[in-house]
């Protein structure tokens, strides 16, 4: 059952939810962090109109500060500013910014300690028809490893909203990711957000597994979950928002609790978000865990929904996938523990 | 205003041992680069003795002007004339490369107040310079920053990213300035990937460019005030000087851009330094 004080949207489950680009929320939530600190700039590597930069350029011309095609000199430019007090959101594709400005970030960014804010835009295969070279999967490994940076992928505009104005609040240099596809807009503006703080956001009466999802999948889980509980497998659905710092406390608590965790994520297994989940509780609290997501391949052109479907990883795909692995034979240990 | 003969020599003689400590702490690091560090003494003595808006005892003074070192590898110099200036202890600059040092093989801000910004990686000083100027033109203060390059450093792609957007934007409050002392590690720069002109390529970019002897204080201190009174353009300092200044044997030699002397060396190269023009006396010796 959707827990109550996630205040999520009444209508969640209708066809016709209302949809919009993760995006969005990049435009809305630098203009809402511009209005309370005149410190907020926004630069932006000649993609205004598809980041949103142009929302806040609308609204703060002079804060706005055009790039050109440059994702490294827009990095290290950005934590110029940052060092004279600003505070920058640089805003691109993610497969260009990290993905082209890497060594940028690490050095002049996270090394340095700047408070630069890296909108990474388009990221995932629901890019859609621009393909493979467009489709960034790897950004949240990069990002996670490096110290001191905090990492976000919000669930959807609302929530990206959000990300974006506390991330805005924090001295901290920061990675955000944005989708282009629209996706659901199911939470609101009461449901609650923290930095750091991971939202169960289902919870059924005898949960037999979890699914930990992040990003616009988050709403792909919470309808498979819906799926299962009439299928009689009841679980728990985490939005795992904040991927670094990782929330450990309620991955613990839901590992425990359920003893099996999915986790799904529109990235490479390898380094994402379910390896960062994978690498906490095996070292704490080993269950058995399967991670959905892009398996060691780049993606491809087609259509958002009918690329997240070839991936395995629409509500359907989750579902099936899910039922199984709760199904499966336990370990050997669990075994012998009866 | 112009240098009295007696203030050059002053700052001459603050280069000389300025070169000294670059010797005696590469020495003692075992490790580091030798021919840029020597071969900027003359530019960082000028910059830190007389050009730059700076408080020793309060190095993060908000009216401070910004010296971002963009080719940290030659951070010796830098160490060594921060010393010279009061920032710290001559004597910590023995720590340089060692285990918990603040002098890191690369500089890094946060562990040595002063040092603007964290390099190494070759090509990110003047988009970090580029970003302070635009938010001292935006906060209307008048702030200068000045940006050290490296000419091998120039090969980096995104070097020239950072000249557009100046040349676009006009900064005015930027000087950079690059050590045109024609090596780079794996030879000389005309072989490893050809520069010249560079004059032709910033004036392309819409820069001010002006050439001085980057050993020649007076030149060099001259060539800054220019800057200063240019409104149209960002300036950059092409400042000539020859690899490893200050020890004969090893000028001109790009062997001498990533190793640091032996003892014998040191020991050597200490003798030559101080011989230098006979002005400075042999007495250490």
């Amino acid at each position: 059952m959707i827990r109550p004080d996630a205040k999520l949207k009444e209508n969640l489950f209708e066809k016709d939810i209302e949809k919009k680009p993760t995006r969005d929320g990049f435009g809305l939530g630098t203009v809402e962090a511009g209005k309370v600190n005149k410190n907020v700039l926004v630069l932006c590597a000649d993609l205004s109109e598809s980041t949103r930069a142009e929302w806040f350029q609308k609204e703060f011309p002079d804060r706005f500060v055009q790039m050109g095609i440059a994702e490294q000199n827009m990095a290290s430019t950005a934590a110029g500013f940052a060092a004279v007090g600003k505070i920058p959101f640089i805003a691109s594709y993610a497969a260009f910014s990290p993905g082209r400005n890497y060594e940028q970030i690490r050095t002049t960014i996270a090394l340095n300690e700047q408070p630069v804010k890296i909108g990474g835009m388009h990221a995932g295969v629901s890019v859609g028809p621009d393909g493979a070279t467009h489709q960034m999967l790897e950004d949240i490994g990069l990002m996670r490893m490096l110290p001191n940076m905090v990492v976000i992928n919000p669930a959807d505009a609302e929530e990206a909203r959000k990300a974006v104005a506390a991330a805005a609040l924090t001295p901290d240099p920061t990675y955000i990711r944005f989708g282009r596809a629209s996706t659901a807009l199911f939470t609101t503006s009461e449901t609650p957000f923290e930095i750091g703080k991971a939202q169960v956001l289902w919870e059924s009466e005898k949960p037999l597994i979890t699914l930990i999802a992040t990003g616009s999948l988050v709403y792909q889980a919470l309808l498979a979950a819906r799926g299962l509980e009439s299928d009689g497998i009841g679980s728990i659905v985490v939005n795992l928002h904040t991927i670094k710092p990782l929330d450990e406390a309620t991955l613990l608590t839901v590992a425990k609790r359920t003893g099996r965790v999915v986790t799904v994520e529109e990235h490479q297994v390898a380094g994402g978000m379910g390896s960062a989940v994978a690498e906490y509780l095996s070292e704490l609290y080993p269950v058995p865990l399967l991670r959905l997501g892009i398996r060691d391949q780049f993606g491809q052109s087609g259509e958002p929904d009918e690329l997240i479907e070839h991936y395995g990883l629409s509500a359907p795909a989750i579902l099936h996938a899910t039922r199984d692995f709760t199904h499966a034979r336990k370990p050997a240990h669990e075994k012998h523990s009866h | 205003m112009a240098l009295t003969d007696s203030e050059v020599q002053k700052l001459e003689e603050k280069a000389e041992a300025i070169r000294e400590t670059i010797i005696n702490m590469l020495v003692s690091a075992g490790s580091g680069h030798t021919a840029g560090p020597l071969d900027m003494t003359d530019v960082f003595t000028a910059l830190y003795f007389h050009v730059l808006k700076h408080d020793p005892e309060n190095p993060e003074w908000e009216e401070r002007d910004r010296l971002i070192l963009s080719n940290g590898h030659i951070a010796p110099v830098r160490y060594a004339t921060m010393a010279h200036a009061g920032y710290f202890p001559v004597e910590e600059c023995l720590t340089l490369r060692k285990f918990g040092t603040r002098l890191q093989g690369h500089p890094e801000r946060l562990k040595l107040p002063g040092m603007e910004t964290t390099s190494g990686p070759l090509g990110e000083g003047l988009s970090q310079g580029n970003g302070m100027a635009y938010a001292f033109r935006m906060n209307k203060k008048s702030n200068r920053v000045y940006v050290v390059m490296g000419d091998g450093e120039q090969d980096e792609g995104m070097v020239w990213e950072a000249v557009m957007w100046a040349g676009k934007n006009k900064l005015h409050n930027l000087t950079a300035i690059i050590d045109r002392n024609n090596i780079q590690i794996d030879g000389m720069t005309e072989d490893v990937m050809p520069l010249d002109s560079l004059r032709a390529k910033y004036e392309a970019f819409n820069w001010h460019v002006l050439e001085v002897d980057g050993h020649n204080l007076r030149q060099f201190i001259e060539a800054v005030d220019e800057a200063k009174a240019i409104y149209e353009r960002p300036t950059v300092i092409i400042a000539h000087t020859i690899a490893g200044k200050g020890v004969p044997d090893i000028e001109f030699d790009y062997h001498w851009h990533g190793k640091p002397p032996t003892k014998e060396e040191g020991k050597r190269f200490l003798k030559e330094i101080r011989s230098m023009g006979g002005k400075v006396p042999h007495e250490y010796s």
